[in-house]
């Protein structure tokens, strides 16, 4: 894993003006046949991909047959027909239950919950049947096939239901792999590998990013690798480590770090669960310093998870705590979001108090 | 009225004996175009980046929450969904409340705290604005069994109280509804499960989402009556009102209603509503059940011009007041994003001077925690 990181050192990175994080734009792929999309438009063309080149593989969930509220699965019904790509009535939990046991019949079965918000009516499903299906069936039956589509996060005026990130809700149920793409090109490939892993997957789309990231994809069929982390800019003063739309505000805590001459390595975690522990810990016995930010809140986020293991991994290395920069523990607010969020202010505050600790 | 899994939807009966008195007419006419009036201003102030979150217009479906909760008292409860903020005029709360809270304002009936799909008033008995789909459902119903326990256990015999649960067609495949109905059969309790059958569900159309669409027909299936009304006219609905209430109110058990209407807007104000066929929109546009209620009332004698356009006008004034009110009420202080998570504030989000620690101007800085 620290040999795939290294790999990556020296790389230049192509960062749209737009709030998102671009992916490397030196992948020689990207230079012949990419085309530069935004976020929905990646994870529709991976979504008509999963189901050309599968043909046992399904798309459902509330509005989808008509594209969904944000355009992911526009054009999928027409062009698969409604008996593969089809709208369900309002049931999380049936929902969920339902794509289980599609799932266990040897099927692909690609779920839309339509916010993150509304993923709970479903999570007795998720933590007591999808979770388990293999390790209490003694691996007879599986639904490895499965996989949850849900935007996330913030969006600027989404108030108290339509801005949660529970990822942290689905890192504590042993079973289910938890991913994060950071932007169109990174949406595309994982969630190809996320429809074709053969486990349960939640995976949580950065709902601010649909319009606003763009940047190069290629057109062609490709996966980007499961639990495995990149370093997306070298450093070497501290570690930061996040995921999802967070790391495009990372990013710019970096740009203004550095201006005050502190050197941020950059991390993104793509896979929550099982994630890449070694590119963290070699970052950080690099470095000597991590911070890790999080849209959710401070208390239970998988910040903390992250942060106990490095504590054991790095502990003599640790030139300072680990920071965390968070959410707050409070339900996402209505007017005070600005005040909520981990904003880029914070993060360079943190950085500056992890660096000089 | 025959109750049992009778079918109620005759088109407007005109020139019969008057179903409703003048005074009755005037007060059900003035409710239905506050309503109107206040979605309509809520538009305008949305576009106007006044309002945060998203927002979920009622136009259209005015008939259903006029038709109840007029007919209710100030101690029966209300529980909506995101759609909300009519029923909380319906059932009193101020326009200028209701608006400061869109507005995110200090002075709105949550204090600016939870904005348009959360509307809750403890003195008017709103029990809330449910976002999630089919939430609000066994709120209501927990509620409707205080009622039931008050005056047959607690013996208070004035208690007579009644919950109306309001909720949308699509919600009616969501368990939470059937598990409901189950329970307010099995116990008996004063409560209305009254569905806005707006005919969709955002881009899901009812006859595709639904395997039998006449949702009133599950009433009678867990053992209470099932209705369906003309929701678009407002004196039938009053009629059904009046019978359930009662029936709820003399410890006869919940009932099922199931009101066939139509909203006039997009699901949301983010919704560029291009799904719905414009003739579908254009018949029940037809049959607005402002116009009717209005045609209804001067046809019978009920109500003059110049008395209506007096009602109008006032209403405006109204809204016009409510938007300047909110316009000008002050944002909430900084440490309302940390009051009100726990009951006891103390050990959470205070500092060791005893405030909260989100006024400390370093609390910015990142590394301060609540
Ligand atoms: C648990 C949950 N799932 C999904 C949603 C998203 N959603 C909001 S409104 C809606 C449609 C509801 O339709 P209906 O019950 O007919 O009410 P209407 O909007 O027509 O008033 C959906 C799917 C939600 N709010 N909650
Ligand atoms: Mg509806």
């Amino acid at each position: 894993m620290a040999a795939t990181s290294l790999r990556r050192f020296g790389r230049s990175l192509c960062w749209v003006s737009r709030r998102g994080l671009s992916t490397s734009c030196d992948d020689k792929v990207v230079q012949q046949n990419g085309k530069s999309m935004n976020l929905y438009s990646a994870i529709n063309q991976a979504l008509h991909i999963a189901l050309e080149t599968d043909t046992r593989a399904y798309v459902f969930g509330e509005d989808v047959g008509f594209g969904g509220v944000f355009r992911c699965t526009t054009g999928l019904a027409d062009r698969f027909g409604k008996s593969r790509v089809f709208n369900t009535p309002l049931c999380e939990q049936g929902i969920i239950g339902f794509a289980i046991g599609l799932a266990a019949m040897g099927n692909r079965a690609i779920a839309e919950i339509q916010f993150a918000d509304y993923i709970f009516p479903a999570f007795d499903q998720i933590v007591n049947e999808a979770a388990k299906f293999r390790y209490r069936s003694g691996n007879q039956f599986n639904c490895g096939g499965l996989t949850i589509r849900a935007p996330y996060g913030a969006v600027g005026h989404g108030g108290h239901y339509h801005s949660q990130s529970p990822e942290a809700f689905f890192c504590h149920i042993p079973g289910i792999k938890v991913v994060i793409p950071r932007s169109p090109h990174q949406a595309k490939g994982l969630l190809l590998s996320c429809i074709r892993d053969p486990n349960p997957i939640v995976f949580f789309e950065p709902k601010w990013l649909y319009r606003l990231a763009v940047e190069e994809v290629p057109e062609h069929d490709f996966m980007l690798p499961l639990s495995e982390a990149e370093v997306v800019r070298e450093g070497s003063d501290i570690t930061l480590l996040g995921w999802g739309a967070q790391l495009s505000i990372m990013e710019q805590a970096c740009l203004d770090a550095e201006k005050e001459g502190i050197s941020c390595e950059l991390i993104d975690l793509k896979t929550l669960i099982p994630w890449d522990k070694e590119t963290v810990e070699s970052s950080v016995r690099k470095t000597g310093r991590l911070l890790i930010s999080h849209e959710a809140p401070v208390t239970g986020g998988f910040g903390a998870e992250i942060s106990a293991s490095i504590v054991e991994r790095c502990f003599s290395r640790l030139e300072a705590p680990v920071a965390r920069v968070c959410g707050l523990d409070t339900p996402f607010p209505l007017i005070f979001e600005p005040f909520y969020m981990p904003t880029k202010n914070k993060i360079l505050d943190a950085i500056k108090s992890t660096v000089n600790y | 009225m025959s109750f049992s899994a009778t079918k109620l939807a005759q088109p407007l009966t005109l020139n019969t004996t008057a179903l409703i008195t003048k005074q009755e007419g005037l007060e059900v006419y003035e409710d239905m175009v506050l309503g109107r009036t206040f979605e309509d201003m809520c538009a305008q102030m949305y576009y106007r980046g006044k309002m945060f979150g998203f927002v979920h217009l009622y136009n259209g479906q005015e008939a259903v929450s006029t038709g109840f909760i007029k007919l209710l008292k100030k101690e029966d409860s209300v529980a909506s969904t995101y759609r909300d903020h009519v029923h909380a005029l319906s059932k009193g709360v101020s326009a200028r409340a209701v608006m400061s809270e869109l507005f995110g304002k200090k002075t709105g009936c949550c204090r600016g705290q939870g904005g348009s799909m959360h509307m809750f008033s403890k003195e008017h008995n709103v029990l809330g604005g449910f976002a999630f789909i089919g939430e609000g459902i066994p709120v209501a119903t927990g509620a409707a069994f205080t009622s039931k326990y008050r005056r047959e256990v607690l013996k208070e015999a004035d208690c007579d109280h009644v919950t109306v649960a309001f909720f949308g067609d699509g919600t009616c495949n969501n368990g939470q509804f059937f598990e409901c109905l189950n329970m307010a059969a099995l116990w008996k309790l004063p409560i209305i499960f009254v569905v806005e059958n707006n005919l969709w569900a955002i881009g899901m159309s009812h006859l595709r989402a639904t395997s039998d669409p006449e949702i009133w027909k599950k009433g009678p299936a867990f053992g209470m009556p099932g209705v369906h009304v003309d929701g678009m006219d407002v004196l039938k609905v009053r009629e059904v009102a009046k019978e359930a209430i009662g029936r709820a109110r003399r410890g006869e058990g919940p009932t099922l209603v199931e009101c066939e209407t139509y909203r006039f807007r997009g699901h949301s104000l983010a919704d560029p509503d291009e799904l719905r066929d414009p003739a579908e929109k254009a018949h029940y546009a037809a049959r607005d059940p402002i116009t009717a209620l209005k045609k209804y009332l001067l046809e019978n004698n009920l109500a003059s011009e110049p008395e209506l356009k007096a009602i109008d006008k006032r209403i405006d004034e109204l809204i016009e007041d409510a938007v300047e009110f909110a316009d000008e009420s002050p944002f909430p202080a900084r440490s309302q994003l940390l009051e009100n998570v726990f009951a006891d504030p103390k050990g959470f989000g205070i500092g060791p001077d005893g405030r909260y620690r989100c006024e400390d101007p370093k609390f910015t800085e990142g590394t301060a925690h609540v």
